[in-house]
């Protein structure tokens, strides 16, 4: 059995990260650590799905902008968002003068982009690499649910899509550095309500933690941080539950960017953020950030995304996860 | 674990919704939206329409209210309390055609507000017409047979 860790060689560096977001998440508890942020979320565009764009792109020029660097300095931008096409992202990135891969992976795309992105600078095919994601609230409602003036109730378990992009640059340069990833399988358990995604995707997420626990010599106590993106509360609550049930105690250093992102009492956003936005922006203004100042020093980033259609899931199908595994060291 | 105990496991687990403090909302706003309906229709009576007619703006105005809040956005925040209560009365159906306008404009009058207005309400349509037929056919049959 192949241990099906990447170790990458010569690991990458996080040179540079930056972060845009709606106004709900700008009110969150972390929202003074975000680069930027829109009161309207419009971001001077005329549909929801232009914002999206703009959003990524401003990003993106952030982070490369961050990092002292041009366009011309990136060999590749990885990106990816929740709506069909990627649109999200070909329409942001149309702008720009950078080979491009369209990447989708739901919530997990953040993970799916640093880890291609780790492995193609790893391999010298890449001096410095681009990730980028993102999700509005607005454009994927629309697409995967309801009109947003709709009148309805969500049940508790049902999580909030967030408004945010986070883009990272890959280079030599920058105090964390990616040193594993474990590429995660599709799991699928049967769950076929949209409302409680974070079950969808906690059998996926306990997969690839037992496989990574199992085939390397680390255990949970290794790590500062264990962080999921995004399970929201209750499937947090299942990762931990389970993984107990298989001797994996997380408890202690679990934490999850849907948890992280909002007051969830307050804000009504039920079991908390979800989308591609959500993790790349906590781990861009808060994880990253908190191990470039020494607070935290081994990091594990799992990002775990509900691969989950709505014309599908109308025929009864169910929803089908996925987590992607990225080690961090500071 | 198997699919199936999975399943199990996270319906047992899932925190439910709060049924009996939906309840109270929905029969509250519910109940209000019913005596701002009485309200109009007693006053339409009160300027001389026949019962029929003020019935018929009655439900009128409490559609042209419900595009109207849909609109500036606030029947979204009325029906996150309400529920029910909002969605049962004729304000459920003229939202969720008024949400589903505004959604789609960006997308062009023909193939966005045209073609996916009724995408949400478009079964309340068909079901109701078909009923209003086979409750036809029934209510005439039973005249035909017992006169």
């Amino acid at each position: 059995m192949k241990s099906q860790i990447i170790k990458l060689n010569n690991p990458p560096k996080i040179s540079s990260t930056y972060s845009v977001v709606g106004h709900l998440e700008r009110q969150g508890p972390l929202g003074a650590l975000f680069d930027e942020f829109c009161q309207d979320d419009k971001f001077g565009k005329d549909t929801w799905e232009q914002a999206e764009s703009e959003m990524q792109l401003r990003a993106v020029q952030g982070a490369i902008k961050r990092a002292g660097l041009s366009d011309c300095n990136i060999d590749m931008l990885l990106a990816g968002d929740l709506l069909n096409q990627c649109v999200g992202s070909n329409y942001a990135l149309a702008s720009i003068d950078i080979p491009y891969l369209g990447l989708y992976g739901a919530c997990s795309t953040c993970a799916e982009g640093l880890t291609l992105g780790a492995c193609l600078y790893s391999g010298g095919m890449a001096e410095y690499c681009g990730v980028v994601t993102s999700s509005h609230y607005c454009s994927s409602e629309r697409q995967f649910r309801f009109p947003l003036e709709y009148g309805g109730q969500r049940t508790p378990t049902a999580q909030w899509t967030t408004t945010g992009s986070g883009a990272f640059v890959l280079g030599n340069e920058g105090k964390v550095k990616i040193c594993e990833a474990m590429i995660g399988k599709v799991i699928d358990k049967g769950i076929k309500d949209i409302n409680n995604m974070g079950a969808a995707m906690a059998p996926s997420a306990i997969d690839t933690l037992t496989r990574y626990f199992r085939n390397s010599n680390h255990s949970p106590k290794d790590f500062d941080l264990i962080v999921t993106g995004d399970l929201g509360y209750e499937g947090s609550e299942i990762l931990k539950d389970l993984l107990l049930g298989e001797g994996v105690d997380i408890r202690e250093n679990h934490t999850d960017c849907g948890l992280l992102i909002f007051k969830r009492d307050e804000q009504d956003v039920h079991a908390g953020g979800s989308g591609c936005g959500c993790s790349a922006v906590v781990m861009a203004s808060h994880i990253v950030p908190r191990m470039e100042a020494g607070e935290l020093k081994n990091v594990l980033f799992l990002g775990t995304g509900a691969l989950m259609s709505p014309t599908t899931l109308f025929q009864g199908g169910s929803i089908p996860a996925i987590s992607h595994l990225v080690h961090l060291e500071a | 674990m198997k699919k199936q105990e999975y399943i199990e496991y996270v319906e047992d687990r899932a925190k439910k919704s709060p049924i009996v403090k939906n309840c109270i909302c929905a029969f509250s706003i519910g109940g209000l939206i019913c005596i701002i309906g009485q309200i109009f229709l007693d006053l339409y009576s009160f300027w001389g329409l026949e019962k029929q007619d003020a019935s018929t703006l009655a439900s009128i105005s409490l559609i042209f209210l419900t595009a109207l809040l849909t609109g500036i956005g606030v029947f979204d925040n009325i029906a996150r309390v309400a529920g029910a209560g909002t969605l049962v009365p004729i304000t459920g159906f003229a939202n969720a055609i008024s949400s589903q306008a505004i959604d789609t404009k960006s997308e062009g009058y023909v193939l966005g507000v045209g073609a996916k207005m009724f995408t949400i309400a478009g079964p309340v349509l068909v079901f109701s017409t078909i009923s209003g037929v086979l409750y036809g056919v029934i209510y005439y049959i039973c005249t035909v047979i017992w006169g």
